[in-house]
């Protein structure tokens, strides 16, 4: 009697679970809302929120990984918080604040590491998966003003290797931490101005990073030990006076398609084709305007792009055989992140300031459902975890 | 040559005109502040605490000249992220922006 009084008082333990039944995680994911510090888990299935996690400090420009498990989310906050949450008890499992100011991280293939791109202190914190316990601190190279410089573009590659940029001082490093006590790092100077973003090639091969100060990109080729960063798309802007840019464009979430990087071009309303075999141009396409994500469908058929304030009220849709756009729609105010599901057959759109998510239909380009969610910026689903680079 | 006692009373005669004569309406002010947090914030981050770009807070601020520093958010910073936001953003917004800025503001 006793025992169930008390039971009929305490409330359910696990009242915030996604999963009273045993479930999988393949159709799961995460939107960040990044004004109220919170998490929700979505499922991409029947389309809906299933739980809200709280408590995850600032995340205005946050971004996640995912534990090969698919069970278990990292998120990267601008405070240097990394959480981990997970999905499906929906709930923090363990939450570290590892530096004063971040921006994002990276998970190793076999998923024991993560790591942390640092602006303040600058440098990489690598953690161990399980636990967060700090298992390495690789700082960057020091600035005249007592400060270090600024980490981006850390992305994972093959093994336990990781590559990042150094914003302040152009450079590109490489580290393999197979023993996490003893990093083994190769740093690459000059390798153009303000690197501000990477991505990794779907195969691991290439590190490919974007520069802010100048019309090109950087090139490591991480197959082979002895090649250095290498300058391609040079001039892109062919002189012309860049357009002011009013947000930073990404390149994590590559866009590869047919064998071509789709990239946003700085300070110009242009997708920027880069042929993989050759890393010569191979064509440009005029959008709608700074473009911010550029994001190939999983099958490489279409690419989607968001972009930057003023005009990021629109996405547009881009057919990759024809290199045309075929679509330009309006999800609502602020458009800042596009996820497709694993098979692509829907995207996520966020619109910040219309307080939503759309999901469309990428065959018809109709929306299809609509998520409310408090000022929503990344989306992010377990597939990633499958795939080099996310 | 005004000694630092008319130094002073001059800015707080400018900082009364600023507030008496030149605010933004309301409804633009709250328009500017939400732009401060999540389009400025985009690189300064949103408590303003700074990320790619410097810190906004009130000590990082401090010392700074107000005129320069609206400049700066009107005509940006060449060879910087920084953009020119004067094609949206009026002199007198920005002045005021500035000030808010310097008193500390929790967009």
């Amino acid at each position: 009697m006793k025992a169930v009084l008390l039971a009929l008082l305490l409330p359910p333990l696990a009242s915030a679970a996604v999963a009273a039944e045993p479930r999988g995680t393949g159709d799961l994911g995460l939107v960040v809302e990044r004004a109220s510090g919170s998490v929700r888990i979505v499922e991409t299935t029947g389309r809906t929120a299933l739980a809200r996690v709280e408590g995850l400090g600032d995340l205005s420009h946050a971004s996640v990984v995912f534990g090969r498990d698919g069970r278990h989310a990292f998120v990267f906050g601008r405070d240097g918080g990394l959480t981990k949450v997970d999905l499906l008890e929906a709930r923090i499992a363990e939450r570290v604040v590892q530096a004063g100011n971040s921006i994002g991280g990276a998970i190793s293939a076999d998923g024991g590491l993560v790591a942390v791109a640092n602006y303040e202190p600058g440098g990489v914190k690598v953690f161990d998966a399980a636990t967060l316990e700090e298992v390495a601190d690789i700082p960057s190279t020091p600035l005249d003003d007592g400060k270090r410089a600024k980490v981006v573009g850390l992305e994972d590659t093959t093994g336990r290797r990781f590559a990042w940029s150094l914003y302040d001082t152009g450079e590109i490093w490489s580290a393999d931490l197979k023993d996490p006590a003893h990093p083994r790092i190769a740093r690459f100077a000059s390798v153009g101005r303000l690197p501000y973003d990477a991505l990794v090639t779907p195969d691991g091969r290439y590190y490919v990073a974007g520069l802010f100060g100048e019309d090109g990109l950087a090139v490591l080729d991480l197959w082979d030990a002895s090649a250095k960063p290498r300058r391609v798309l040079e001039g892109y802007g062919r002189g012309e006076e860049p357009l002011p840019v009013y947000k930073m464009p990404h390149l994590e979430g590559w866009a590869e398609a047919q064998g071509l990087l789709f990239l946003p071009a700085i300070g110009r309303h242009e997708l920027l084709l880069l042929d993989r075999g050759t890393w010569q141009e191979a064509g440009r396409i005029a959008v709608h305007g700074q473009p911010v994500f550029a994001v190939a469908r999983p099958d490489g058929r279409q690419v989607w792009v968001n972009f930057a304030h003023p005009l990021n009220d629109a996405v547009q849709v881009i057919d990759v055989p024809s290199r045309q756009v075929v679509a330009t729609l309006n999800p609502g105010k602020a458009v800042l992140h596009m996820e497709f599901t694993p098979r692509g057959e829907q995207v996520w759109v966020s619109a910040r300031d219309s307080d939503k998510v759309v999901v469309y239909d990428t065959e018809t380009l109709r929306p299809i459902a609509e998520i409310a969610a408090d000022k929503p910026s990344g989306i992010f689903f377990t597939a990633r975890a499958d795939r080099i680079g996310f | 040559m005004l000694d630092s006692a008319g130094a002073a009373a001059a800015a707080v005669l400018m900082l009364v005109g600023l507030q008496t004569e030149v605010l933004p309406p309301a409804e633009r002010q709250a328009e500017l502040l939400h732009r401060l947090k999540h389009d400025c914030g985009s690189c300064h981050g949103m408590t303003l605490k700074g990320g790619l770009g410097p810190s906004l807070l009130p000590e990082a601020l401090a010392g700074k000249d107000e005129a320069g520093l609206a400049a700066i958010v009107l005509h940006g910073v060449p060879g910087t992220p920084m953009p020119p936001w004067g094609v949206e953003i009026s002199a007198t917004e920005a002045a005021w922006l500035v000030e808010r800025l310097k008193q500390g503001i929790t967009p």
